[in-house]
């Protein structure tokens, strides 16, 4: 077992190298710098840069460097001080601005996880025992749907609805009077009370996914001959399922929760706009738009860490399942 | 379904001589046919696909036309019957609206005018065009009769344009970005993963960790980023096909590796190894005896994958960062839904979400099918 995770570690070298050359090189694409940004922003306001000026700026930002020293610049700093580099549009270190706007979308991501492993078992374990039954159609027909609205459709059909109806608004994880509160039991209990759209919307689509993944599995164990000597000892059906089939059927179910989880991560960023979730996908949006280059980089680059260091935990957790994966 | 299939096999079984074997395409279409939701999802595609070719003639307006008199006009409902002068006369109308001001709230507010009768007609003369930018024409399948006269179906947005008729026309942008999408990645697809496939060893290696590193960058930050990167004064035609190439940058990998499983699968089968014995030179044993098994499950991988990308086109232009107005696509029409005070006046801009949700729920039961009925082992 420890080869395996010093092998799978390993692993992840080269890939997190790769993966923060394509976050630097996706920031560097768009034509003209943050510096031409401010240009631009000074001249609507009246005010004209001189040539002087200018090339003083880009010298204090760094951006007069070539490509590669501003990426050795940049991934030298994160590996050498855990320092992420500087927002320039919000005059602010990198690290300050991401680590509370991606621990909350970790958390968020989270909780739609467990949201879509506590609802997509029984549902899939259920369609499977009872196949086409009234019950299994309505799963599937609930589940296709699932599939095919997208997101950030659903987040606003919910905000409609509750507005419309409920007459509150349902944006954001907090209400205002917590946003900048410290942590207290109150602002726990706001919060609680505000993940729970999130966590419905980006669940839904993993769900639907998740139940056609179960169903399936445990439809191909059920017809092996071990359930029915099981069911010839005369084990009551609902232990016979949960003692044998379904303990192999959930085998492949958590090779797919990283594809679970990098989804969820995923969507996520587009649902956060819609919601004005205090997670990443705002911050993101605004600073690539901005070409605030360090900070959009820094997110793109952590959430693939994210999203690298989810596969990680599920093929470890499969590994420890499976011994035929460990021993390869 | 095991049923009718335990029927057809011991048919087959009791009159082995007289039934004619059927060819294999012949069999996945009459699998695929047992398939009712499958059956519903091609019918539904098939719809879709005629309603868009020919949506500058279905949609009753031209899509910029905007009516300041219209803002936000509620769906009208189209009415059949009416008393006219001699008797009673049949025909499709709609009522006029007025508009009252809510004194309460200080907005306007719109009622249905009973006493306006506008009748509406088929093949009526309406806003000129140019029908796929060749014939110039002003005819509609239904329209108004009187030139100028209110009839939103499914009702105006903030600026009185027809939400049907821009929805209507959304589609072209829509679905051909999701089947151009999958043709493009289906290109890279298949020459990567038939590589891979093929020739084994080292390339194989690359081109795998190539797939497992761009599947594990969470995609959507990924194209946002690449999208942002497009310049925001290039034409709108050249946005449509920059977007396609992001979408199908990522989209291919899941492809790829469709084809070269199948690949791998097929080179070991008994009936390929047994068509290179009998001298079938290699072009021909791929061509006549590998690709055949494998093309339906090609394109039902295809169909599936459809979906995805006509999902991330409306979620990138629903941000502004894919294609923008004046191109009309579900996801720029959505960008009118962003804000919540608008949807709450206004509900129906929801509808190009409707119809993204139908496209994407029929493309999955008609690619669902397919993947069933392809499936040698069903």
């Amino acid at each position: 077992m420890l080869a395996y995770i010093t092998r799978r570690v390993l692993y992840m070298v080269p890939t997190l190298f790769a993966i923060s050359l394509v976050a630097f090189a996706v920031i560097t694409l768009p034509p003209g710098d943050f510096v031409d940004t401010m240009v631009m922003e000074a001249r609507q306001n009246g005010e004209a840069l001189t040539t002087q000026e200018i090339q003083n700026l880009r010298e204090f930002y760094g951006l007069d460097q070539s490509w590669w020293g501003q990426y050795t610049s940049w991934i030298g700093g994160i590996l050498t001080k855990g320092d992420f580099g500087f927002s320039f549009r919000w005059d602010l270190p990198v690290d300050e601005l991401i680590w509370p706007r991606l621990g909350m979308t970790f958390v968020v991501s989270f909780s739609s996880l467990m949201f879509v492993w506590i609802v997509a078992i029984p549902i899939g374990v259920y369609s499977a025992v009872k196949q086409y039954t009234i019950g299994d159609y309505l799963a599937t027909v609930i589940g296709f749907i699932g599939l095919a609205i997208p997101n950030f459709l659903f987040a606003l059909v919910l905000m409609y609805v509750s507005f419309r109806y409920f007459g509150m608004s349902v944006g954001g994880l907090f209400s205002p009077e917590f946003v900048n509160a410290p942590w207290s039991w109150a602002r726990v209990g706001d919060f609680l009370s505000k993940i729970w759209i999130p966590m419905l919307v980006l669940g839904t689509a993993g769900t639907a996914g998740l139940i056609r993944v179960v169903r399936a599995n445990l439809l191909d164990e059920l017809k092996k001959p071990y359930v029915i000597t099981a069911r010839a000892k005369g084990l009551r059906e609902r232990t016979a399922i949960r003692r044998y089939p379904l303990r192999i059927a959930l085998n492949p179910f958590v090779s797919s929760l990283n594809d679970v989880f990098v989804n969820l991560v995923s969507g996520a960023t587009i649902v956060s706009v819609v919601l004005s979730l205090q997670t990443t996908g705002p911050l993101l949006l605004d600073a690539l738009r901005a070409e605030d280059m360090y900070l959009a980089g820094s997110f793109i680059m952590l959430l693939s860490v994210l999203t690298v260091v989810g596969t990680l935990v599920s093929d470890l957790l499969l590994a420890w399942l499976d011994p035929r994966i460990r021993y390869q | 379904m095991s049923l009718a299939e335990g029927a057809a096999q011991t048919q087959a079984a009791a009159h082995p001589i007289t039934s004619r074997h059927p060819k294999g395409g012949n069999l996945v279409w009459r699998r695929f046919r047992r398939h009712r939701l499958a059956m519903l999802g091609l019918i539904l595609t098939g719809i879709l696909a005629l309603v868009t070719l020919f949506s500058q003639f279905i949609a009753p307006f031209e899509p910029e036309g905007y009516n300041s008199n219209y803002t936000y006009a509620p769906p009208q409902r189209l009415h059949w019957i009416r008393s006219g002068d001699n008797g009673i006369v049949f025909g499709p109308y709609v009522h006029g609206l007025k508009v009252e001001i809510d004194y309460d709230s200080g907005r306007r507010r719109f009622a249905v005018d009973d006493t306006v009768v506008h009748p509406v007609g088929l093949f009526v003369q309406g806003d000129p065009y140019k029908l796929w930018g060749i014939i110039p024409t002003s005819r509609h399948l239904f329209g108004p009769l009187e030139k100028d006269a209110p009839m939103y179906l499914l009702g105006a947005d903030r600026l009185g344009r027809d939400v049907l008729s821009r929805t209507l026309l959304g589609g072209r942008i829509s679905l051909t970005i999701g089947l151009l999408g999958v043709m493009l990645s289906f290109v890279l697809g298949v020459l990567l993963g038939g590589m891979s496939g093929y020739f084994g060893g080292a390339i194989d290696n690359i081109i795998q960790r190539l797939i497992e590193f761009l599947q594990s960058i969470p995609s959507i930050p990924l194209w946002i980023g690449l999208a942002a990167a497009l310049p925001k004064d290039i034409p709108p035609a050249q946005v449509y096909f920059l977007i396609t190439l992001i979408l199908a940058t990522i989209g291919w990998t899941g492809l790829a590796r469709v084809v070269r499983g199948r690949f791998l699968q097929l080179k070991s089968e008994d009936f390929v190894k047994a068509a290179k014995l009998d001298g079938c030179s290699p072009l021909r044993t791929m061509r006549k005896h590998m690709v055949p098994s494998f093309a339906s499950h090609i394109i039902a991988a295809l169909t599936l994958a459809i979906p995805n990308m006509i999902l991330a086109e409306t979620a990138l232009s629903f941000l502004g960062i894919g294609l923008r107005p004046p191109a009309i696509s579900w996801g720029v029409l959505l960008q009118e839904a962003q804000n919540i005070r608008s949807v709450a006046t206004a509900p129906w801009l929801f509808v190009p979400g409707v119809a993204v949700v139908i496209s994407v729920l029929s493309l999955n039961f008609l690619g669902d099918g397919l993947r069933d009925a392809a499936d040698p082992r069903r």
